[in-house]
């Protein structure tokens, strides 16, 4: 049982991590134009950042 | 009336600038669809001169272009964007709209961490679970599970309730109890037990059941939040496309200003197409101004030096110069928008429907909460067993329908609406319009399509004057032009603004335009009409109508089918009124009424206990539309009957009348089919709790099966069904 000691805690920072990466996200502003970067991927010229990111 | 119009416009009043002199400017682009079009549009704005940086949102279709200086041409924008050929307008800098964002980004990241709580703490109390069914768990390492489930929900519990703790809060110190005071207390109270018990070592916490309550309630949070979000860009979005631009003349120089920025005596530039921005008096110019938005009149009135104009009316035909004798706020408009704001404030005094349930529930589950307390303490139980059972009474009531059915319900209405052309500013809204029992209609340009269309002409008259009427941008020219189909154009033309147009067909002189223009003398009217006649011939007159929309006797008869009484009110006189509602099948019209006795009549109507809404577009609907019950704008209404209006349809038919109210209906059918299953389920559950029966993992599964039922039922198909 005392594998639990180590493994529960591991299991509760990968879940961390995937919720400051989700945070990171937030903040980024990639949530604010699905339709766009859908589309810019497609073109090695557009510009991937948000203006709103790179101007602040 | 957009930039797009303008052309030359001074435009530096949309520009947002810092001390140094950066400025962010925003643009409003229809038309990009594909990684092409921003390519386009980026590259190229990005060349100018001045400019650091663009940015086209596809998904709000927003163009932010960062401006390095003053040296930058905010106009040189608009235009490189419209030689592209996209359709651009500058979009008003708002910080309201920010805040709008950062609210939807604080629940969405409450609703991340609630979520990562919910899922994780499962990894302990699913475990714990099992041990409650006598499967192999000691003691000791159930307390272990525990400590590691309030290590995870804990901090999530706390961050993730801000929302409904803030509000909670907010609304107790008015002195009054909203929804988010039960969920405040139940999951504070929770934590608290929960804490207590795991130091004393006992069977029942409840930190899965603080975490998953909150991530279900923030998930209709989030979707109400949606709902008014989409709903207000969308609005902002028509009135960028009607910019608040008037433009100053100083000297000899035209320039842009915010018409809230415009002074009584300020000489104003109308070209033909704009709008009135404020009331004033002609200086110079001849043109004819269409009323129709703000008395419902549709017969155009010619204006020349020293007529008065009423902010509002379109300018027709011919530029004016005007001098304002009113500021914006103190223009014809002051008058209705007091009554629009008298109407908004007693429609704030509406209770929705979750509001009322919770105004029920909450005191209910108060009093049942402490009554298990206090009752459980006096049989003897102690008082840690009263406080447990409190906490589980608390929980397995948590108002989940309330909280995350009725946003459902209403997020899926809005979008199936959406699709419809229908945009729905508040959820309140389709409430108040489901209970709707009376419609009234205005006449010009709701049942009517808003434009003329020529009347009972002969073939051949129509033919010999088309030539004409081809080279003339006047309105009624050009309803002329459209009976007559293609043909040749006269030459020679000369189109006198406000008057009429002069030309050359075969050779022989022509007029055509109003009737002393014509040569026709002492001709009185109320009709709209033009006349038409070759030097020294007999002058021939043609008259125009409004048409009803094509589907407007349908919409109409499909309305009465739902049981909706229906009535006409117009600004028009009484012909054209009374032959537009017998057209269209209906026998209760008024005409010739003013702004005031429109909304005196809803009011009348209000206190016969009748709910009305009201359709309208024009200014002289506005104060009508804010005060009815529920109100159904167009999509080429004013700004301010838009504003006034709940909902505003975009497209072609009345149709989407009918289709609204069906879905609000539906709507509110589901709403209250949620509220019954969670008093059902409360009158289970409850009694339960109280008694001692519910275990965490029956608190767990009851509460998280009740909100799925009330979310399933929201969102199952069958909207169709009337």
């Amino acid at each position: 049982m005392n594998i639990l000691l180590f493994l529960a805690p591991a299991s509760v920072a990968l879940g961390a991590m995937g919720l400051l990466a989700f945070l990171w996200t937030m903040r980024a502003g990639q949530y604010d134009d699905p339709k766009g970067a859908a589309e810019r991927v497609l073109y090695d010229h557009l510009e991937d950042l948000p203006l709103s990111t790179k101007a602040e | 009336m957009t930039a797009a119009v303008a052309g030359h416009r001074d435009l530096e009043a949309f520009v947002r600038r810092d001390e140094a002199g950066k400025g962010r400017l925003e643009l409003l682009v229809t038309g990009a669809r594909c990684a092409a079009c921003i390519g386009k549009i980026e590259k190229a704005v990005r060349e100018l001169p001045g400019v650091n940086g663009a940015r086209l949102n596809l998904t709000t279709g927003k163009l932010a272009v960062d401006l390095t200086g003053r040296a930058a041409d905010p106009d040189r924008v608009v235009e490189t964007v419209e030689g592209l050929g996209y359709r651009a307008c500058l979009f008003d800098p708002s910080e309201a709209a920010a805040a709008q964002d950062r609210e939807g980004r604080d629940l969405a990241i409450a609703l991340g961490v609630a979520g990562f709580g919910a899922g994780n703490v499962m990894m302990f109390t699913v475990p714990a679970w099992a041990g409650l069914f006598g499967q192999e768990l000691n003691a000791p390492t159930l307390t272990v599970m525990y400590w590691m489930a309030a290590i995870v929900a804990t901090p999530c519990a706390l961050f993730a309730g801000r929302p409904f703790f803030r509000s909670a809060w907010a609304s107790v110190k008015r002195g009054k109890a909203n929804m988010d005071v039960p969920i405040s207390i139940g999951v504070i109270l929770t934590l608290i037990v929960s804490f207590s018990e795991t130091i004393l070592g006992g069977q029942h916490a409840y930190f899965d059941a603080a975490v998953t309550l909150l991530f279900l309630l923030l998930i209709g949070r989030y979707l109400d939040h949606r709902l008014r979000a989409s709903a207000r860009s969308a609005a902002r979005d028509l009135l960028a496309l009607q910019s608040p631009v008037a433009m100053r003349l100083q000297g000899d120089v035209e320039r842009g200003v915010p018409v809230a920025e415009v002074r009584v005596g300020d000489r104003l530039v109308l070209a033909p197409g704009d709008r009135v921005p404020v009331d004033g008096k002609v200086e110079s110019g001849v043109s004819e101004l269409d009323n129709a938005l703000i008395t419902g009149e549709t017969a155009l009135v010619p204006v020349e030096a020293g007529a008065m104009l009423h902010a509002g009316a379109l300018n027709l035909s011919g530029r004016l110069v005007m001098t304002a004798t009113a500021r914006s706020e103190d223009s014809t408009l002051a008058a209705i928008a007091r009554l629009m704001e008298a109407g908004t404030q007693s429609r704030s005094a509406y209770v929705r429907l979750a509001d009322k349930a919770a105004a029920l529930y909450v005191p209910i589950v108060h009093t049942a909460a402490a009554l298990t307390f206090v009752g459980v303490w006096a049989l003897g139980m102690g008082p840690r067993e009263a406080l447990l059972r409190a906490a589980a009474v608390l929980i397995v009531t948590c108002p989940c329908a309330l909280g995350l059915a009725v946003p459902a319900v209403q997020v899926a209405a809005s979008s199936r609406l959406f699709r419809r052309g229908v945009l729905v500013k508040s959820g309140a809204a389709l409430e108040r319009l489901s209970e709707v029992d009376h419609i009234v209609f205005d006449k010009t340009g709701v049942l009517t399509q808003g434009q003329p269309h020529l009347i009972d002409a002969p073939r051949q008259v129509i033919a010999m004057a088309a030539p004409l009427a081809r080279a003339s941008r006047h309105p009624l020219a050009r309803a002329l032009a459209a009976a007559a189909g293609r043909g040749p154009v006269a030459t020679d033309c000369v189109e006198t603004p406000g008057q009429g147009v002069e030309g050359l067909i075969d050779g022989r002189r022509a007029r055509l335009g109003r009737a002393s223009f014509v040569g026709v003398h002492a001709h009185a009217s109320h009709e709209t009409e033009f006349w038409f006649g070759f030097e020294g011939d007999t002058k021939i007159r043609f008259t125009f109508e409004d048409q009803p929309r094509a589907d407007a006797a349908k919409a109409i008869a499909d309305l009465r089918r739902l049981g909706l009484s229906i009535e006409v009110l117009s600004g028009d006189l009484e012909d054209p009124v009374g032959r537009i509602a017998r057209e269209v099948g209906i026998d209760d019209w008024r005409a010739g009424l003013t702004p005031f006795e429109k909304s005196e009549i809803i009011d009348g109507l209000k206190a016969q206990g009748r709910k009305v809404l009201m359709v309208g577009d024009g200014l002289n609907d506005a104060a009508a539309l804010a005060r009815a019950h529920a109100s159904m704008a167009p999509g080429a209404a004013v700004d301010a009957a838009q504003n006034a209006a709940d909902l505003v349809f975009t497209g072609e038919d009345l149709g989407a009348v009918t289709e609204a109210i069906a879905v609000a209906r539906t709507s509110r059918r589901r709403a209250l089919e949620n509220f019954g299953f969670s008093a059902l389920y409360n009158l289970v559950a409850t009694p339960a709790a109280m008694f001692g029966l519910i275990n965490p993992f029956i608190a767990a599964l009851a509460m998280s099966g009740s909100s799925i039922v009330v979310l399933l039922n929201a969102v199952r198909p069958g909207w169709r069904r009337r």
